[in-house]
């Protein structure tokens, strides 16, 4: 036989091999290229933007760009006795530039970040530098304030020299670097950050269960009753799924204020006297009920299409083979609801550690959480590296969550009602 | 739901006490919603529900709040109301393009790194909105587009197309593609096979997903909240600034007005996931 019949060949004469291959890769470009304006479009607007916040948090560029000369010098120092001659002119020469250009202050206000009492030390030094002498800058510079002589400010500027930091992210977790370089926290009664986390994570852990308790019920009931019925209890769940986020919480806002009809009920009933009705908004309560009304639909869904499923024969099964109905549901139905379970979970989980608006319109001061400190230093303190921070370490905490759901269910097996 | 005659009591009493509880779930979804409705007729500047209201008196009730929205000279909500729909036909129209062909190529089995690019596509939907809402800001406010409805427009594309990506690779996922294929041996070209056979049988999962983008456009406030100046003010805004300020019945006037759009939202993708299951053929 000759090598032809080993080969098979399309008509053009070319191997079939060769052909399909060269077919399979068009297709290949051709899929990719419906895909491509997208995900180009969604690089440039979102995942470099997002780069973009991870360069800003770690950014310390400023300090480094106003000391260059500084920091060439002090590299060969090193950090124990005060620094030589050397450094002492090269700072000098730096700080006559940023005198020149008005600058000075703002290295003030950033030396003062890294220790307290640079200030006026700086302030003092452009005075008296105006009036300096050419040579032995070591000399005049420890003249003007004891402190310039103090070996600990030279360390405190050495500190400021590299262009990145991780002291946003130490600030995110109410820890700092202390003056020998050691990560410590700060005082007790300034940790506010990690009892917004430690807030946010407690939130939305019984947001998430208080869903889950709820919902299970009435997605059982949904996924139970004959069609005609069902459908129209699903519209309690998909309106308020559908209406405005903003909607929703107004109408709880109306509802707990302390002139609003829950509180009306509760003393009509009795519950409470009219002059001490309780405050139910501006604090956790309010953070609590409405999230929980909020997210139930997303709890909702992913466990009535998971009950769906179940056949009804199972549960009789369970309980013709001598199970009570306590016993046949926890050993039989229970088990096959956990992928929805999960789901459910998780994605509440999700949504609620990231919330915003709902917080910042009914949680009051003690039910805010870290969304609304982000937002905070985005609109008012103008901090964005900080924002930033604190951002992306949300953002790691929601990956590693969605990342334990992918594992569980998929992303494919997301549905949207 | 009813139970057989020979029910014993006990499961009987658990019977009624678990639709009690359902019930009540219920009412706790819906309920909130219902009480907008009747406070926003209401004659008088307050929030709650006045003596008049309670005994039905007519007088109690009035049509001023949603004078005050249409006509109110210090209102703000038709330039809120113009800008809202603006931006968000635009953001759908361009969520709707972009994900229906991302989602084309997504679908084919010959795509590459399939799972890496879908994780990209939909994480706008994952991220939680304040920090999308700061990468997105630092993106506008360097391109110079910050407090232009352009940038607010592109933003909400980007919030607005995981979803349609989402339904329409689902519907596509029930695809025959053996029509295709008959078309294409028919002698018609790729475009006139998309434009006649399968878009027609993806259009429900096309129009859903284009739902969700106009709402999720419509409902934003996280985002634009960082990119909007005083001229791109949004129904959302005007929504988020009412309620931080001062409550005032006008806000409920509109918040009845979403309730009704809501709605009909509702209604259109109710009957189009109802149509476009009986397209694909699954029987629930």
């Amino acid at each position: 036989m000759s090598s032809e019949t080993n080969q098979i060949l399309t008509t053009d004469g070319i191997p079939l091999e060769v052909s399909l291959k060269k077919a399979e890769r068009r297709n290949k470009i051709k899929a990719f290229l419906l895909v491509a304006p997208l995900l180009l479009f969604l690089i440039i607007t979102y995942v470099f933007p997002i780069g973009d916040m991870l360069m800003r948090s770690v950014d310390d560029k400023m300090v480094t760009e106003m000391l260059p000369k500084t920091f060439k010098a002090m590299e060969k120092w090193d950090g124990k006795e005060l620094p030589e001659e050397e450094v002492f002119a090269a700072f000098h020469e730096d700080f006559i530039k940023l005198v020149k250009e008005k600058r000075e202050g703002k290295l003030s206000t950033q030396l003062n970040y890294t220790k307290n009492g640079f200030k006026s030390i700086i302030k003092k030094l452009r005075r008296k530098s105006k009036s300096f002498e050419e040579g032995n800058y070591k000399e005049q510079i420890m003249a003007v304030h004891k402190r310039w002589a103090d070996v600990e400010y030279w360390k405190a500027i050495k500190r400021r020299a590299p262009a990145i930091t991780g002291q946003k992210y130490l600030k995110g977790m109410d820890m700092y670097k202390n003056e020998s370089g050691e990560i410590v926290s700060v005082e007790e009664d300034r940790r506010i950050h990690r009892i917004l986390w430690l807030r946010t994570l407690e939130i939305a852990f019984f947001v998430t269960l208080f869903c889950f308790l709820m919902a299970y019920p009435i997605a059982h009931l949904l996924a139970t009753l004959p069609m005609k019925y069902s459908n129209l209890l699903m519209i309690c769940v998909l309106l308020p799924f559908w209406t405005s986020l903003l909607v929703r919480t107004a109408s709880w806002m109306i509802l707990l204020q302390q002139q609003g009809v829950v509180n009306d009920f509760f003393v009509w009933i009795g519950l409470v006297a009219d002059n001490a009705r309780p405050e139910m908004m501006y604090n956790k309560t309010g953070t609590y009920v409405a999230m929980t009304q909020i997210l139930l639909p997303f709890m909702v869904l992913p466990l009535y299409s998971v009950m769906k499923t179940i056949s009804p024969s199972l549960m009789r099964a369970g309980k013709s083979l001598g199970g009570t109905p306590i016993v046949a549901f926890w050993k039989v139905y229970f088990p096959l609801t956990i992928p929805g379970i999960g789901a459910g979970c998780l994605l509440c989980f999700i949504l609620a550690i990231g919330y915003y608006i709902t917080p910042a319109l009914v949680g009051g001061a003690s039910g805010t959480l870290i969304s609304n400190q982000i937002a905070f230093h985005m609109k008012s303190t103008l901090d964005w590296s900080f924002a930033s921070a604190m951002g992306l370490m949300l953002l790691a905490g929601v990956l590693a969550i969605y990342w334990v759901y992918n594992k569980l269910v998929g992303i494919d097996n997301i549905k949207l009602g | 739901m009813a139970l057989p005659k020979h029910t014993e009591l006990h499961y009987r009493i658990w019977h009624y006490f678990y639709l009690f509880i359902c019930g009540s779930v219920f009412f706790f979804l819906i309920a909130p919603l219902f009480v907008i409705f009747p406070l926003s007729f209401n004659a008088e500047e307050f929030l709650s529900f006045s003596d008049g209201m309670k005994s039905l008196d007519p007088d109690a009730f009035s049509l001023r709040w949603y004078k005050d929205m249409i006509y109110g000279t210090k209102n703000p909500w038709g330039l809120a109301a113009k800008n809202s729909f603006i931006i968000a036909i635009f953001a759908t129209i361009g969520s709707v393009l972009l994900g229906t062909v991302a989602a084309l190529g997504l679908s084919s089995r010959h795509m590459p790194y399939k799972g890496i690019i879908m994780a990209i596509l939909i994480s706008p939907m994952i991220v939680p909105l304040i920090i999308s809402g700061v990468a997105i800001f630092f993106f506008m406010a360097k391109s110079g587009l910050a407090a232009t409805h352009t940038g607010i427009v592109l933003a909400h594309i980007i919030l607005g197309t995981p979803f349609v990506v989402i339904t329409v690779t689902a519907t596509l996922s029930g695809f025959d593609h053996s029509v295709t294929r008959a078309a294409a041996s028919l002698g018609s070209n790729p475009v006139n096979t998309f434009m006649k056979i399968t878009l027609p049988l993806i259009l429900p999962g096309v129009i859903s997903g284009g739902l969700f983008a106009f709402v999720t456009s419509f409902d934003e406030v996280v985002v634009v909240l960082f990119l909007a100046g005083l001229e791109n003010t949004t129904i959302p805004i005007q929504m988020w600034t009412g309620l931080r300020e001062q409550l005032s019945p006008t806000i409920l006037a509109v918040a009845t007005c979403l309730i009704i759009l809501s709605t009909l939202i509702l209604v259109t993708a109710e009957l189009l996931r109802r149509r476009s299951e009986r397209l694909r053929g699954i029987n629930r």
